[in-house]
């Protein structure tokens, strides 16, 4: 069991597939008499719609049909909701402007579906659509999220003034004020979290088929929660009863929150389906996702942090505006609030905090969840003050944090932004992460590299995340429309192999693999005799998904829970086979026995007894399939201390990442490699967010400037270097596993590890993301002109 | 319709297609093999790379057409059975892949690089790379599996 149980560097499972080219990803599935769907797009950032001519569309050759907003509005098509209601500050809910699935009467960013072309051909409804007239007037937009709530700033949607969707305050300014007031210092910062294009490399896509002899739908798409889908698609929008929708979402190829959400292509595809009585298949081109995918970030700051004469911190205070893009998408509106403001209190122990969020609409794509979600802007409000703050005070930078994280003992913490974190040891990470970055040497180093003329600085980021997404009493009292259980089966099959059936499911995260073996070394399985089963709400019990590192936290302790059923079952099994009593029978990896004696049962003898009951206990019921639901006590708390080294030559601003030390504590972790797969990912999204990333519109006409790979700069292989990992493991208090979630840490780490990094290099006070060679570069050349 | 005719993966095709049919949709949406992903429509992202007559090519750069004749391999040409080749084995042994997107591509063009460099540094493995994104792995296990790979090729 050694080599595929929890804790071990079991290979994946998954990998076969991918490997020989035969995953199935939604746009390698075709299915017999599809269409092909093509959406017209808004050109323009703000219009408003005077006419739609689809009259030489409709003539032209393959074409099926042409679809407008005016049809959906015609048959009575609910739009696209957001499912987690706000109360603003004055105790008033969130507004929610209309968000049609083809706009109707006004478009409201570039991209914006216009009308949907389905021929029988994607080149014959690419034709058409170049032939749909569209008569626009043009109005002003307006993209910036500084700028949205001006007196002079367009408004986007009837009956929001300002552009202002919420203004919301967590906490007291007033107390806060005061106590900065009395502060023996306090550091002041305003600072922009870049807006990013999360680009998950596997486009989104979607095939709807309607069955009209059983009045039924199947829709594949490429989501990261399948039945969510489902759910939004038949309760919210189109008014199909939920039995007769299947919603499969097979191999995804990546999702960083971006295929969290219900979109409109999906839902006109089932739509249309039934309306064309034929199968209706829609992939997004890259460009298409530049402009429609839910973006991330773009977030506006102000924050002071005081502190005493210790460098001990007294109090902060946090402004921020937050972009929703045009429209909600599913979840925007609890980001920048419940998933970014709790997580201000970082790792200190800050004693009163306050936030005040206002989030605005722009004339952009909807922002939304992306890798970390909230947490990464969080954490970088926090690290980059406590960085600006230990500059100020003169402290050391990995002093001034020691000095303020909460200590061991202090578990269960609870912080003045309503979390309460449930374990840690944060000195430990800063003390392994410093060795790992030989943080003693840097000295030596930055003066080795200054003889060479180049620029070295470090940078820390001490993070913290809450993840295991979540109790759902704490989040429908803050107002989730859903709860966040996980569900999970295990289907035991008479030959003594099983599958395992979880609601949360797997793009690119392994849980083929790492949920097999937390089943496998439960019930003495090895994983080669486990199928992990995902993705089909026909197949599954109903699951909420994965985003929030939750898979394995909520998840996976649902598959626990679900094989302690297995076990409690085969107990009683193996108490009649073995003619004891049931209280008599121990159980250990797979094996039950009479305690004390010789006389055993192995867990395949148990199930073949439970499907062929000739010799069975009489009051209980064949078979050996159980089911759970888990719903987590408290977030998890991951976090971790990240150090950053750079080089920087001030001749062409290139930045050179030259060491980079992650020590994270996960709590117990099931499958090291996969672990360590997933830091280096989320740092090298982190360092794309630092160096490279930035999604930029045209201040006056709202054009996305960044829509390709060749504008928007993704990280490529020479841009990172190869990241030292290490790991401490306090485990989880709270759910059986012992686990936290892994999935987020690098990528809400990294930012703030790197900018502190460069502004230490340059010995400036802050820089805006992305640090791009120009950015550096023009910043070097005016501090030598000054 | 011009006809575009091939070998693919030792076997000999043929096929009517539009003039403006990229190889990748040929390769993909005539021939059924799905393995080569369409990331992006700009030849930047690596997902479709295949073999043309030895020599790696982003196949959404190609018209069908202009692959008249050529030998074209693609991800499900290199394992031998179930025996993966050692540049698959390599990428599975070092956790080389999460979602599995970008993987076809990065094999194709990890197997030109060894031809070219049969034992490629760090360096020269993250600069080949310079055509394909992954946006899961941080490159540094798929760096790992190159080198491994090129290692089990050499021996």
């Amino acid at each position: 069991m050694a080599d595929s149980g929890i804790g071990a560097r079991a290979l994946r499972k998954e990998d076969h597939r991918f490997l020989t080219g035969q995953g199935h990803y939604t746009d390698d599935i075709n299915v017999h008499g599809q269409l092909y769907a093509y959406f017209l797009r808004s050109p323009h950032a703000h219009a408003a719609i005077r006419k739609v001519d689809t009259g030489a569309a409709s003539k032209s050759t393959g074409v099926v049909a042409v679809f407008t907003g005016a049809d959906v509005a015609a048959d009575k098509i609910g739009g696209l909701i957001c499912g987690w209601t706000v109360t603003d500050r004055h105790g008033k809910p969130h507004k929610a402007p209309p968000h049609p699935i083809l706009a109707h009467e006004k478009v409201r960013y570039v991209g914006d579906h216009v009308a949907v072309v389905i021929a029988d051909t994607l080149t014959n409804a690419k034709d058409a659509a170049e032939k749909i007239e569209v008569d626009y007037d043009v109005l002003p937009a307006v993209v910036d999220v500084a700028k949205a709530m001006d007196a002079k700033a367009p408004q986007l949607h009837a009956d929001t003034p300002q552009n202002l969707c919420y203004d919301w305050l967590l906490g007291d300014p007033a107390q806060v004020d005061a106590a900065l007031a009395k502060s023996h210092h306090v550091a002041k910062l305003d600072l922009v979290n870049n807006r990013l294009i999360p680009n998950a490399m596997e486009p989104r896509a979607a095939i709807g088929e309607y069955d009209g002899g059983t009045d039924s739908y199947t829709c594949h798409s490429t989501s990261q929660n399948p039945h969510v889908l489902r759910l939004i698609l038949c309760a919210f929008i189109l008014g199909i009863p939920e039995h007769r929708v299947r919603v499969i979402a097979p191999d995804v190829g990546g999702g960083f929150g971006s295929k969290i959400f219900c979109y409109a292509e999906e839902v006109v595809c089932l739509w249309a389906a039934k309306k064309v009585r034929r199968p209706v298949k829609w992939t997004a081109e890259r460009s298409e996702s530049f402009l429609s995918d839910a973006h991330g970030r773009d977030h506006v700051t102000h924050v002071e942090l005081g502190m005493d004469k210790d460098g001990k911190f007294t109090a902060m205070k946090v402004e921020t505006l937050a972009a929703m893009g045009a429209y909600l998408s599913t979840f925007a509106t609890c980001v920048p609030t419940y998933l970014y403001a709790t997580l201000l209190a970082g790792q200190y122990t800050t004693p009163i905090i306050s936030a005040n969020v206002k989030a605005v609409f722009t004339n952009t794509a909807p922002v939304d969840a992306y890798r970390g979600a909230g947490r990464p802007e969080a954490t970088y409000v926090v690290e980059r003050i406590v960085e600006v703050a230990a500059r100020e005070m003169k402290m050391d930078p990995a002093e001034i944090r020691r000095r303020n994280f909460v200590k061991p003992d202090q578990f269960p913490y609870q912080t003045p932004v309503a979390l309460q974190y449930d374990s840690g040891n944060y000195a430990k990470a800063l003390d392994d992460a410093m060795k790992l970055a030989d943080y003693a040497g840097f000295a030596s180093r930055k003066a080795e590299a200054a003889k060479r003329g180049k620029h070295r600085g470090i940078g820390f980021s001490a993070y913290i995340e809450a993840c295991g997404i979540a109790p759902s009493a704490v989040v429908g009292s803050l107002g989730a429309g859903v709860g966040l259980w996980e569900s999970a089966q295990i289907r035991f099959n008479p030959t003594g192999t099983a599958q395992v059936l979880t609601g949360s499911h797997s793009h690119g995260q392994g849980h083929e693999t790492t949920l097999a073996q937390v089943v496998g070394d439960m019930l003495g399985l090895p994983i080669e005799n486990i199928t992990v089963v995902h993705g089909d709400t026909s197949q599954v019990p109903f699951g909420m998904g994965t985003y929030g590192s939750r898979s394995l936290a909520v998840g996976g302790s649902a598959a626990a829970k679900a094989a302690d059923k297995i076990i409690a079952k085969g107990k009683k099994i193996a108490a009649h086979l073995l003619e004891a009593s049931v209280d008599d029978i121990t159980y250990a990896k797979g094996t039950f026995r009479v305690a004390g004696t010789d006389k055993t049962k192995s867990i395949g003898e148990i199930a073949f007894a439970a499907y062929v009951p000739h010799n069975y206990p009489k009051d209980l019921e064949p078979g050996l399939d159980e089911t759970a639901f888990y719903d987590p006590a408290n977030f998890t708390y991951p976090a971790g201390v990240h150090i950053c080294e750079v080089e920087i030559d001030p001749d062409t601003g290139v930045t050179k990442i030259v060491n980079w030390a992650a020590v994270d504590d996960f709590g117990k972790v099931v499958n090291p490699m996969v672990v360590e797969g997933q830091v280096h990912g989320g740092i090298a999204q982190g360092i794309g967010q630092g160096l490279l990333e930035g999604c930029v519109y045209d201040k006056e006409t709202g054009q996305l400037l960044t829509g390709s790979f060749m504008d928007y700069c993704m990280p490529r292989a020479d841009d990172l270097p190869s990241f030292k990992v290490g790991m401490i493991e306090t485990p989880c208090p709270h759910n059986p596993l012992g686990v936290k979630g892994c999935g987020e840490a690098g990528a809400i780490a990294a930012p703030p590890a790197l900018v502190n990094a460069v502004t230490d290099a340059l010995g400036i006070r802050h820089m805006e993301m992305p640090l791009t060679s120009e950015r550096v570069w023009r910043t070097i050349h005016k501090m030598a002109a000054e | 319709m011009p006809t575009a005719s091939m070998t693919v993966n030792g076997k000999a095709v043929s096929g009517e297609v539009e003039s403006r049919t990229l190889l990748v949709q040929f390769i993909r949406d005539k021939l059924g093999l799905t393995g080569t992903h369409v990331g992006c429509d700009t030849s930047q992202c690596g997902a479709c790379v295949v073999h043309v007559n030895g020599k790696s090519v982003k196949s959404c750069t190609l018209l069908a057409v202009q692959a008249e004749g050529a030998k074209v391999t693609t991800i499900e040409g290199l394992a031998n059975g179930g025996d993966l080749h050692p540049m698959q084995a390599a990428f599975r042994e070092n956790h080389g892949l999460q979602c599995g997107f970008c993987t076809p591509g990065m094999v194709m063009s990890a197997l030109d690089l060894v031809q070219q460099i049969p034992d490629p540094n760090e360096q020269q493995v993250r600069e080949w790379l310079e055509g394909n994104i992954c946006r899961c792995t941080g490159y540094q296990n798929i760096v790992k599996a190159i080198q491994a790979g090129a290692k089990a090729m050499r021996s």
